[in-house]
């Protein structure tokens, strides 16, 4: 459905005074992403994965550079197209929950995304509400604001406005971030849901354990670098059938696991960091 | 505009602002006596070439007077905002030493707060008599408030700071904390209020006068132009009126852009 | 429930806070005027005080207690204010009270249309710039907003009086209706024309204010991650402005403008003094320059009173309106 094609980003910042410098975020990234499946993309915090999913959106700062291909739909993804099919074909569920709007019930906000899908206006109210309630949240909650509402609900409202677009590509930013096991059940199943409806998802996370039990694909991303794409099934006994070194330690460091880290690893993990 | 702009043009802004007001500020020096000179062949002039901005009923060149005008009005603004900043410095450091005196200070603060700034102006002339100095103890006394409101709630938050509270309870005194933790950290806030009260006490200092409550009739300030220029409008002597509020708009616009790039730069 | 509860309690406090200030005000203006080098018995006089003899003159400083202290004359000036009586205003010869009802009923249509105007057009303004950050359009109303905020007001008046009375001939120069028509007889249109370019004048300078305000606002929000939001969700600036931005800027700007009554009423004192409006602005300035003292006390603490009003509705909107509330104000 989403093919990325050696996808370079490039942002500027600029050096005292008047240098423009670029400093790279992410670069040469290729993925695909199909129908049905699940694909979770995991690296730790400035892995550059965030901003992988606003390159795809569309999102990106003003002044960014990027080269690459992306390919949506067997056709390239331009600016033009992106602007075109946001919200439509491509919903991003965002990583904070104060993307909410603090002062619109839940409903309204989940009845603009639908307008903004294009949906007509009596419509849109009613699919909000189905869109809702199919994720368990009650007339209450519907009536609600955002300061009102649990963290694992205000989550499953941020899920029922990327669900009532009808999108086929829905992009899952750290969806399970600050909720308790439970709830982080219920929104992974939710994203479960989605994908068995033939949508593609994309599952960013920086926490491996979450992604394994639902992604079908796992592409580890380290300092803007794609390390591997593989199978779920991959990361199993002791991860030997993983090619790249830091896909294995990720997995041997697991506290389920050896939670082992090979001393060169170590070192070699802290280098990058500190440039 | 990408962020390494702001930062050049500031730097340019400042220059300019400085150039331009040191000249105004050493306007004596070239100007002499030119605002008080009367020719009497040439009263109410229309702008030409030889009257560049006009002249008024007593044959006074326009441009040199709402020069001296502008010059008035900046000293007396400075003068105000200065003090104006003193006292607000001085009245928030003394809210903050104990509970009974914040309250003391921040009903004073609600009281001049409440009364509109012009009849707080009027009543202060009124109370003073009017003249130079009156004025500037008058834009003070309206002005502080403000700035003591944002200095209190800084000071007030500061106090609890951690180091403070460290400070503290190594066993310094209140004057100590007071002088070397907390208010190094408000003067930055000072200068920029200051400038920030600098055009408020420009403009009200010309409102006052141009009531005629404020600064003597017989100097140039811009607020006696205006009035002067209010006695002949109907006759249609328009460049009475306009140039030396132009000019006033012109300082004020300067300081404020001033105030804003230094606010940015800090 | 709860709620009300807490309500009713924020606003006794306020309301006793209101009465208290109030008092300073009082107290305030009544030490400023004593402290005044004018004698007092000639500001009674007024214009008569040469036709008074130096017996007379003790005699009406026995009668107003003008010879007692300070403190006594003030507990004699609260006492009377409490019973209602604000005293005689010499220069209008009738009770203060009625100066300051008869002028502020011919003000408040001048500073009610400024105020709602200002902030119509402020908040439109400010919402638009705000949207479209850095665009032309942008640039223009904040130069326009950062000019106004440096204009002088009655610099503007007598521009807008040479400019629409003076050479197009399009507003009258002066006053609330024709000279020599009895101000019952004005007709409607006719005040309205009379008060069009001071309320225009008013107007464009309370404009600037709101607008970098709501612009602020906007720009906030327009980079917070509920637009990033909106716009992941197709959402287009205009879409963004409509339905989040104007939500979230129209408390803070409402705020605004009820605070900034001071700012008003200052800008209508002189602005009825250029177009010789006859409001409660030009009776301030003629009780000042006249040393109406009953008047210019009585002014101040009516002025005061609409002002602190007008804090207090500021204030009060945040409880009353945001839902967020219950998590304490913004």
């Amino acid at each position: 459905m989403l093919h990325i094609d050696r996808l370079t980003l490039q942002l500027p910042y600029y050096q005292p005074w008047w240098k423009r410098r670029w400093a790279t975020c992410f670069e040469q990234i290729s993925l695909s992403l199909m129908p049905g499946e699940i694909h979770a993309i995991v690296g730790a915090s400035g892995a550059g994965k965030s901003l992988l999913a606003c390159a795809i959106m569309g999102l990106l700062p003003e002044g960014a550079k990027t080269s690459g291909q992306l390919v949506f739909q067997s056709e390239p993804l331009t600016p033009a197209r992106q602007c075109q099919l946001r919200g439509r074909q491509l919903a991003l569920i965002p990583q904070s929950l104060s993307a909410l709007d603090p002062l619109v019930r839940s409903q309204r906000q989940v009845s603009w995304a639908a307008r903004r899908a294009g949906q007509a206006k009596a419509n849109a109210w009613k699919s909000a509400g189905q869109a809702l309630a199919h994720y368990q949240l009650n007339d209450a909650a519907q009536r609600a604001f955002p300061h009102e509402l649990s963290g694992g609900m205000a989550r499953r409202v941020l899920t029922a406005m990327a669900h009532v677009s009808h999108a086929q590509l829905i992009i899952a930013d750290e969806p399970s971030v600050g909720l308790d096991p439970r709830q982080r059940e219920r929104v992974m199943a939710a994203l479960k849901a989605l994908a068995d409806q033939g949508k593609a998802v994309m599952l960013i996370t920086h926490d491996l354990r979450h992604a394994l039990p639902i992604a079908d694909k796992v592409t580890i991303m380290r300092q803007g670098q794609c390390m591997e794409t593989t199978t779920a099934r991959a990361f199993q006994g002791s991860g030997d059938t993983l090619s790249s070194g830091y896909a294995k330690s990720l997995w041997q460091a697991l506290p389920d696991n050896a939670f082992s880290l090979p001393v060169a690893q170590v070192a070699a993990s802290k280098e990058p960091n500190s440039a | 505009m990408s962020p390494t702009q702001p930062r050049l043009y500031a730097v340019a802004y400042i220059a300019f602002a400085v150039v331009l007001l040191s000249t105004l500020i050493a306007s004596p020096l070239w100007l002499g006596a030119a605002p008080l000179q009367m020719q009497f062949d040439a009263r109410l002039a229309p702008p030409s070439a030889s009257h560049w901005l006009g002249t008024d009923a007593l044959g006074r060149e326009v441009w040199a007077r709402t020069l001296a005008g502008l010059r008035l009005s900046f000293w007396v603004g400075i003068s105000a905002a200065l003090l104006g900043t003193a006292i607000a410095l001085t009245l928030a450091a003394i809210a903050t030493l104990s509970s009974k005196l914040d309250a003391l200070i921040s009903l004073l603060i609600d009281t001049l707060l409440s009364v509109p700034h012009l009849i707080l102006l009027l009543l202060i002339a009124f109370a003073l008599g009017g003249g130079t100095q009156a004025v500037i103890i008058a834009v003070a006394l309206t002005h502080w408030p403000s700035l003591a409101r944002v200095l209190r709630a800084e000071l007030l938050t500061l106090r609890h700071a951690p180091y403070v509270c460290i400070s503290r309870s190594l066993g310094k005194s209140r004057g100590f904390i007071l002088l070397y933790h907390l208010l190094p950290h408000v003067l930055p806030h000072c200068l920029v209020g200051a400038l920030l009260l600098f055009p408020h006490a420009i403009l009200h200092e010309a409102a006052l006068t141009f009531l005629g409550v404020g600064l003597d009739p017989n100097q140039p300030a811009i607020g006696v132009l205006l009035a002067d220029a209010m006695r002949y409008i109907t006759a249609g002597y328009w460049w009475l009126g306009v140039f030396p509020g132009l000019g006033l708009l012109l300082l004020v616009l300067c300081i404020d852009r001033l105030a804003f790039t230094l606010r940015r730069a800090l | 429930m709860a709620l009300d509860v807490r309500l009713t309690h924020w606003l006794a406090y306020r309301l006793l806070r209101l009465t208290l200030v109030l008092f300073c005000v009082a107290a305030l203006a009544f030490g400023l005027v004593m402290l005044s080098p004018i004698d007092p018995v000639d500001a009674y006089l007024g214009p008569q005080m040469a036709q008074v003899s130096p017996e007379q003159r003790a005699l009406i400083a026995e009668r107003w207690g003008f010879e007692s202290p300070p403190a006594v004359q003030f507990g004699h000036w609260l006492r009377q204010l409490l019973s209602g009586e604000l005293g005689w205003s010499h220069i209008y010869n009738q009770p203060v009270s009625e100066v300051i009802s008869q002028r502020f009923s011919r003000s408040i249509m001048l500073l009610s249309s400024a105020w709602l105007l200002s902030v119509l057009v402020g908040f439109a303004l400010g919402v638009i710039a705000g949207a479209k950050e850095g665009s032309t359009l942008d640039r223009v109303i904040s130069g326009y907003a950062y000019i106004t905020a440096s204009t002088p007001t009655f610099w503007l008046g007598i521009v807008g009086v040479l400019l629409f009375s003076v050479y197009l001939g399009w507003t009258p120069i002066c006053c609330a209706g024709p000279p020599g028509v009895l101000s019952q007889e004005v007709s409607l249109l006719t005040r309205l024309h009379h008060l069009a370019l001071p309320v225009a004048t008013l107007t464009l300078l309370g404009i600037a204010s709101i607008t970098l305000h709501t612009r602020t606002r906007m720009i906030a929000l327009m980079r917070s991650e509920i637009a990033t939001h909106a716009f992941a969700q197709g959402a287009s600036r205009i879409d963004i402005a409509w339905r989040h931005g104007i939500r979230h800027a129209s408390l803070p700007a409402l705020t605004l403008a009820f605070a900034s009554l001071g700012e008003l009423f200052g800008g209508a004192i002189l602005i009825e003094q250029i177009f010789a409006y006859p409001g409660l602005g030009q009776a301030t300035v003629e009780a000042g320059l006249r040393s109406d003292v009953p008047l210019l006390l009585g002014i101040a603490l009516f002025t005061a009173l609409f002002v602190s009003v007008g804090n207090l509705i500021a204030d009060s909107l945040y409880h009353l309106i945001d839902p967020r509330i219950e998590q304490g104000p913004l």
